[in-house]
């Protein structure tokens, strides 16, 4: 087979009444960079696993080629050459490369007897051609996310996909690894096969997309070059105007009264998860903690909070300890804390807007009475706290678990902001959270500071880490690998997020 | 950069050396030590004869005659060396081999032995006969977990096994009768455990249900149904629906008359020969082919499965189905072999015991059967004790299996993994 063009005519996808996509047209020349922008929950990823086969569409075509094709599973479209890696891994962690790249089309000898001998070669040859470095019988489990995600672009390659779509292939990724994909992609490209790419990262789909297709709530808003500017592109993917940069003034530190020492994390497997992290944090000031996803900043901020065990060290809030304590003393200390996954840790989802307001305030005054509560308050109090943050919700009755991410994210952080603050915490504040809410939340984050708290952001965006933080703290593999200013460069950050210290800091090793 | 603090050493970050579990090693000196002072110190007096060729067998070996309290210091201290040895690694940062835990396992069971036997009123018993016998009370268990190992390496879990034992020993007991042909009582039992499973499989895969939920109504429904059925046409006609043809144990000539393995593995009815054979096939599938790569797949991550055009749901029924077939002729091994009729309950909780012994054998095969061979070790020593008359309350004894499987699966288990995706039913999207 050589090239593929792919094209969809007037996709539309429904679950029940709602509609994922709606008449979508896509046409994805030979050899091109494909860049689908668009925010959370517009429906790319819908829309890509109707192509890869997993969905039915409702309504449309997809043409390879020139000819219709009717996929009925991933199967079919893997026939028609069209591979995915999805945001997800789909790889199994207790199989090996070579065993996870064979199935579903293992060779085998008779009896069905696995004979991995010709996947393990192809897997070295595509491994050199591109320079992967993937050793077939390596662990899927022991290996680094960066690695793994090339595990998966060698199971599409091995099955002759023309075609690559990748769904939001940097969420996982360092910076250095990103700029490493996007090389790949330019040499997949070079070597004839199409990428379908998916990301909602305006810089890295300015870097090597062909052309832009912009999705807005399920369908195209419409195309745009790669020379378009970061603000135009926003806007189309928002359908208004948003400012992309954050207005803040200079910080104002003041006393640093958020104290944190050795703090160690120990895991069931006996690994320090935190290893002896030392900071603090000054009143008026913002230290955003980056890192990639899964190097401790979980368990960091769970520590802080209370609701890791084993845990060593001290972390003292204007001179109280708070290791030890249950956790709510730890908030009623003064604490505010959003963690990281808000449906899960954040919200009853089942419970109302006005309940989920008062989570942890439901048991004193004023919104109880005795052994009572008070329905008045709370709904008085949610219908304030609905206008102060701007819940887009038909109710303050209507279950949290209904609303958008960005809405729920605005409940979680409304509660928590609700006291008289004495530290701030936000895990991965925007994460799923449209581009218009993320100005919004930003905003808030940068007013609780300017009223004088000590406020802690993780997040894994560097992009965000760079528009809040007036120092910034990086996590590697559990331990603190320096603390630098605002405005360091990129590369170095993400140099650090490799867990390469900072230049001239690192000479006192 | 002032603020700069001590960056993090080197690229890879050296883990903490994580000291070994001392579990292992002080489990293995304590009992030691009770070893030593019950068995050795205050063992018995008397000599314990332990027969190891039965009376006709072509290789005759004298009898081996060890003396009570001579014999439990000798074996107390062969546990004491194996101990010190693990508590030496230990102190020097290294985890106990695999085989030293197993070893140890097999002579303190040896000791225990000498000392029941020479306590007993009639201090002699039959080696062979103690081992083939725990062979012939685990066929039953290990074809039950070999079903709960193809269930749940495919990611259901199968509480069920019980259900498709007594399912098994029912149907074989009825159809083996009405057409006075065992084999065809054994085919019967196959179908009926897998349509045991089948309901497991359509409610827990199609309809969503909690599977344990389910496994568990489906045991109860199997022990209501077949009580019912043994009431009502069974019992009242005995001659007409409950006297089965039976599995006739087939020796293989020769073999069959070397001393202790030649019973265990030449001397056993054709339900006997499957269950090896049954083992070898199903960790053949299950590791080298195929099919047994798409099946782990599906147990541990089904989504990928499904993203490489693998059909999880198929996968999962079938396997399931097979599952069912298995554990049933499991069960008709108790109305084919051991026994000559059905009975109420007839399985007893083995489908339990064989749950246990998939987890103890870590969902592998092999483990499964050697496990499912050591609870069967702890059926047969407690009737065998019964016999001989040990100074110990029977129901003591009654007790053995349960404890045995509680202290393997509590404590020797470890942490072991089970199929990532068990339990969990598979939603597409």
């Amino acid at each position: 087979m050589g090239v593929v063009k792919l094209e969809l005519k007037g996709i539309s996808k429904a679950f029940g009444s709602f509609y994922a996509n709606q008449d979508i047209d896509l046409v994805v020349e030979s050899g091109q960079i494909h860049c689908l922008l668009g925010e959370n929950g517009a429906g790319k990823s819908t829309l890509m696993n109707v192509l890869y086969g997993l969905y039915e569409p409702t309504a449309g075509q997809v043409v390879v080629d020139g000819q219709p094709r009717t996929f009925r599973g991933p199967g079919d479209a893997m026939a028609a050459g069209i591979g995915m890696v999805h945001q997800h891994f789909m790889l199994v962690p207790v199989f090996t490369v070579a065993e996870n790249v064979a199935l579903g089309a293992e060779p085998a000898g008779p009896g069905g007897i696995l004979n991995l001998e010709k996947t393990r070669r192809k897997i070295r040859e595509i491994s050199e051609r591109y320079g992967f470095d993937v050793d077939p019988d390596a662990l899927v489990e022991d290996l680094p996310v960066g690695v793994q995600q090339r595990v998966e672009i060698i199971k599409a390659l091995v099955r002759n996909a023309k075609v690559l779509i990748l769904d939001e292939p940097t969420a996982v990724l360092t910076p250095q690894e990103t700029d490493e994909l996007l090389d790949i992609m330019r040499q997949l490209k070079a070597s004839g096969t199409s990428i379908v790419f998916i990301s909602h990262k305006l810089r890295e789909v300015k870097a090597v997309s062909d052309v832009i297709t912009v999705i807005r709530r399920g369908k195209v808003v419409g195309d745009a070059p790669p020379t378009a500017s970061p603000t135009e592109l926003a806007s189309m993917m928002v359908g208004r105007p948003v400012s992309l940069s954050l207005d803040k003034a200079a910080a104002q530190p003041g006393e640093r009264t958020f104290v944190v020492r050795d703090l160690t994390v120990r895991a069931a497997n006996g690994t320090n998860v935190v290893d002896g992290i030392s900071f603090d944090i000054a009143r008026g000031e913002i230290l955003a903690v980056a890192g990639v996803q899964g190097n401790g900043q979980t368990e960091l901020t769970e520590a802080i909070l209370g609701v890791q065990d084993h845990v060593t060290g001290s972390v003292t809030l204007e001179g109280k300890e708070l290791l030890g304590l249950p956790v709510k003393d730890v908030l009623r200390s003064g604490v505010g804390f959003v963690p990281e996954d808000r449906s899960h840790d954040g919200l009853v989802g089942p419970f109302s807007v006005a309940e989920n307001l008062v989570l942890d305030l439901y048991d004193r005054a004023p919104f109880a009475k005795g052994i009572g509560m008070s329905p008045a308050k709370v709904a008085e109090n949610a219908a304030a706290k609905v206008r102060e943050f701007d819940i887009r919700t038909p109710s303050v009755g209507s279950a949290a678990g209904t609303l958008s991410g960005g809405n729920q994210q605005k409940v979680v952080m409304a509660r928590e902001l609700s006291g008289p603050l004495r530290l701030f915490i936000a895990s991965q504040p925007t994460r799923g959270v449209d581009v218009g809410s993320i100005e919004f939340l930003h905003r808030r984050i940068v007013a609780e500071r300017d009223a004088g708290t000590p406020v802690m952001i993780v997040s894994t965006e560097l992009d965000e880490v760079a528009e809040l933080a007036d120092r910034i703290a990086v996590l590697y593999k559990g331990k603190l690998v320096g603390i630098v200013p605002a405005g360091t460069p990129r590369d170095t950050l993400g140099l650090m997020m490799a867990g390469v210290g900072p230049e001239g800091g690192s000479d006192d090793n | 950069m002032t603020t700069a603090t001590k960056p993090a050493s080197g690229a890879a970050g050296p883990t903490t050396a994580v000291r070994p579990s001392l579990k292992v090693p002080a489990s293995l000196g304590v009992l030691s030590l009770v070893a030593l002072v019950f068995f050795g110190f205050l063992g018995p007096a008397k000599t314990a004869e332990m027969k190891v060729s039965e009376q006709g067998d072509a290789i005759a070996l004298p009898a081996l005659q060890i003396p009570g309290q001579a014999g439990g210091i000798v074996l107390a201290i062969l546990l004491l060396a194996m101990a010190a040895y693990s508590i030496y690694l230990w102190n020097q940062g290294e985890r106990s081999p695999k085989w030293l835990p197993i070893a140890f396992a097999v002579v303190f069971v040896f000791a225990l032995l000498v000392w029941i036997v020479a306590g007993a009123r009639e201090p002699s018993i039959s080696l062979a006969g103690l081992i083939a016998g725990s062979v012939t009370l685990a066929v039953p268990l290990v074809f039950g977990s070999l079903s709960g190992v193809l269930c749940e390496r495919v990611g259901v879990v199968n509480i069920a096994i019980e259900g498709q034992l007594l399912g098994g020993a029912f149907t074989a007991a009825l159809v083996a009768t009405v057409t006075h042909n065992a084999y065809v009582g054994l085919l019967a039992a196959a179908a009926a455990g897998a349509l045991v499973s089948m309901v497991l499989a359509v409610f827990s895969i199609k309809y969503l249900v909690n599977q344990i939920i389910v496994g568990v109504v489906l045991n109860v429904l199997v022990s209501g149904l077949t009580g019912f059925l043994f009431g009502t046409v069974m019992a009242p006609d005995k001659e007409l629906f409950n006297t089965p043809a039976r599995l006739d144990i087939l020796p293989i000539p020769f073999l069959s008359d070397i001393p202790i393995i030649g019973p265990i593995l030449f001397e056993q009815s054709v339900a006997g020969y499957l269950m090896y054979v049954a083992v070898a096939v199903v960790w053949v599938g299950l590791f080298k082919t195929r099919w047994g790569l798409r099946v782990r797949a599906v147990g541990e991550h089904p989504q990928a499965a499904d993203t490489l055009g693998i059909n999880v749901n198929a996968t999962r029924f079938w396997n399931v189905t097979l599952g069912g077939a298995i554990a049933g002729i499991g069960g008709a091994i108790f109305t084919l072999v051991t026994i000559d009729s059905f009975t109420k309950e007839i399985s007893g909780g083995r489908g339990f015991i064989a749950l246990a012994a998939l987890i103890f054998g870590r969902w592998n095969p092999i483990g499964a059967f050697l496990a499912s061979l050591l609870f069967g070790f702890a059926y047969n020593l407690q009737s065998i004790l019964g016999i001989i008359g040990t100074p110990v309350p029977s129901q003591f004894m009654a007790m053995l299996p349960y404890l045995v499987t509680i202290f393997a699966v509590a404590g020797l288990v470890g942490r072991s993994r089970p199929p990532a995706a068990s339990g969990i039913p598979y939603v597409k999207g």
